[in-house]
């Protein structure tokens, strides 16, 4: 073992390295959340106030939100479609992770790159042929539009992580099992459903976070104001004037807007770092 | 005989349980792709009515000649080789120090990870906050150090506007480097160093000769991930810049973007979305072969 301790120069180098880490990951979100509670006068003072006195601070921001726009719209509509796009994910990607885990089937590692391949591919390389698929068949303003390519687009990352987190289950479980008679499909709900739940809420985490952000094919599928998603909601916030850009409100629907991931964050760290080390490295 | 219909029971379930999966990323995925290919054969825009008329190449030689093309080429070009040398660097040095012990290392890595989990057009507009060349930070903080004297208009100016996209996009892709390079640091036996220190070698030799090495797998596959997003980064150019100042910053995801919304030049638009397709899959290609003599050379090696 080498010294624990090391010299106060490299501990206070340390130091100082952790403190800008913090700094440059929280800056740009602190700030925001300062502009989102100060009075316009506040947030239009040059040199900029930097913390806001007790007669600097307001609400209104936040309240202008709900009473001019359908905030409240805006995020249920995020949260319904993340989450049903999610459930569908994993139920159509853990049988097949299985499968491409445990069953040999003909052409299974052509597939694997294949998926592997797919997750590289940026979302405006689809929009296009999707958006003739919307139209043709009328799904402009429906929520399916975006729930069926959150669902694919979540597909690879689901199979990847969850193959791996099958791989590394003991056989021997499937084996006695297959003893027991029970079928492939009986196993997999009886037996390894539950024993697969927390790499689920791992998967589901990191599947929920890509449907919240996804912005082009809300952009382009859905113009209602009212079925609007967060991330397209509050980019549009500032385009209803050209004269007079509302910072502050701009500013409180971002802090509401990415108040739901934080708090993910916040919760499943260790998850989600698990999740996406095991769907793009052991991939 | 037995053995053989038990295969073929396997086979099927098998399949049984792939195909949903299967059909979903064709309809999502090969679908647009093919599509595009065969859309960008055929005129469909305002000038046939919307109608499609077969065009042969002629979407193809447009483009040759199309200077506003090669201008969103070039942008993409710069905005993702600067973005992905300054990702890798940061992401490199944050993921050395996540990997130190230190009190409170839980809390660190957790607010290291939340810039990636947040949504980049929400973010896009905190960045254009920031820049805002009357009442942004930056101009703010650069005005009380007296580095500058009157506010820069960051997003007005070609350069700068350039500049201000890589900057917030390294800000928001960093920590999705730093992640994987962490894990990649974390698999590095800790004998190795010591050994490697007794035999006189400094941290910086250590640095290069063991960790670079051995986390070169962590290294490619981020870049190469970083590299597909970049090339077609969307959401925070059209929240912070919508490509201006006079087309300074639009990236080729938003020249198709506005060749099939604004312009309605969907034949066009296919042979765009082929073009770049195409650019993504020759550079997957060689990195993937990259890959594999890496791992060739360092399996001799050991």
């Amino acid at each position: 073992m080498m010294t624990q301790r090391k010299f106060s120069v490299a501990s206070l180098l340390l130091g100082l390295a952790i403190v800008l880490v913090v700094l440059f990951s929280l800056g740009p979100i602190i700030w925001q959340f300062l502009t989102s509670i100060k009075t316009n006068d506040a947030i239009a003072a040059i040199p900029n106030v930097y913390f806001p006195n007790p007669n600097q601070l307001t609400l209104n921001h936040y309240t202008e939100l709900f009473a001019r726009r359908p905030f409240f719209n805006y995020m249920l509509n995020s949260f319904l479609v993340s989450i049903l796009s999610t459930i569908l994910c994993l139920g159509l990607g853990s049988p097949a992770a299985y499968a491409l885990a445990r069953l040999r089937i003909p052409g299974e590692r052509i597939l694997l790159a294949l998926i592997l391949l797919i997750t590289l591919f940026p979302y405006i390389l689809l929009f296009l042929g999707l958006l003739e698929i919307v139209k043709a068949l009328g799904l402009g303003n429906n929520f399916l539009a975006l729930i069926v390519p959150y669902t694919a687009i979540n597909l690879p990352l689901t199979i990847l992580v969850m193959r791996s987190f099958f791989q590394q289950l003991p056989r021997d479980l499937e084996d006695s099992a297959r003893i027991e008679g029970y079928g492939t499909l009986k196993m997999l709900v009886e037996i390894l459903l539950p024993l697969t739940l927390p790499a689920l809420v791992t998967t589901g985490i990191l599947t929920f976070i890509f449907a919240w952000n996804e912005f082009i094919f809300a952009l382009t599928f859905i113009t209602v104001e009212n079925m609007k998603t967060i991330p397209v909601a509050a980019a549009q916030l500032g385009g209803s004037s050209v004269f007079e850009i509302p910072y502050g409100t701009i500013a409180a629907a971002t802090v509401l807007g990415t108040l739901p991931l934080v708090l993910l964050v916040l919760f499943f760290q260790k998850k989600i770092v698990q999740g996406l080390t095991s769907g793009a490295v052991k991939g | 005989m037995k053995q053989d219909t038990l295969r073929a029971r396997e086979q099927r379930t098998g399949w049984l349980l792939v195909i949903p999966a299967l059909l979903l990323l064709l309809l999502v995925y090969a679908y647009p792709i093919l599509r595009a290919f065969g859309l960008s054969l055929f005129s469909q825009n305002l000038g046939t009515q919307l109608q499609p008329e077969f065009a042969g190449l002629a979407n193809y030689s447009r483009m040759i000649a199309d200077g506003r093309f090669w201008q969103s080429i070039g942008n993409t070009a710069i905005f993702t080789f600067s973005a992905l040398i300054l990702e890798l660097v940061l992401g490199m040095g944050i993921a050395l120090v996540l990997n130190q012990t230190f009190r409170g290392k839980g809390l660190v890595r957790t607010i290291a990870i939340l810039p990636w989990a947040l949504p980049t057009a929400i973010m896009a507009l905190a960045w254009t906050w920031i820049f805002n060349d009357q009442y942004g930070i930056l101009n703010d903080i650069l005005l009380r150090l007296g580095w500058i004297e009157t506010g820069i208009n960051w997003l007005g100016n070609p350069t700068l506007a350039m500049v201000a996209t890589i900057v917030a996009d390294v800000w928001k892709t960093t920590s999705f480097v730093s992640i994987l390079l962490l894990a990649g640091l974390q698999s590095i036996p800790q004998d190795l160093y010591e050994a490697h220190a007794i035999e006189g070698a400094t941290p910086w030799q250590s640095f290069r000769q063991i960790t670079l090495p051995l986390i070169m797998p962590q290294i490619t596959i981020a870049a190469l991930f970083r590299f597909a997003q970049s090339f077609g980064i969307f959401d925070l150019i059209q929240v912070m810049t919508e490509g201006g100042p006079a087309g300074a910053t639009e990236m080729v995801s938003l020249y198709i973007y506005a060749t099939v919304r604004r312009y309605l030049d969907f034949g066009y638009g296919a042979a765009l979305v082929v073009v770049t397709f195409l650019i993504l899959i020759v550079v997957v290609a060689l990195a993937a072969y990259l890959i594999a003599k890496l791992r060739r050379s360092t399996g001799v090696e050991t």
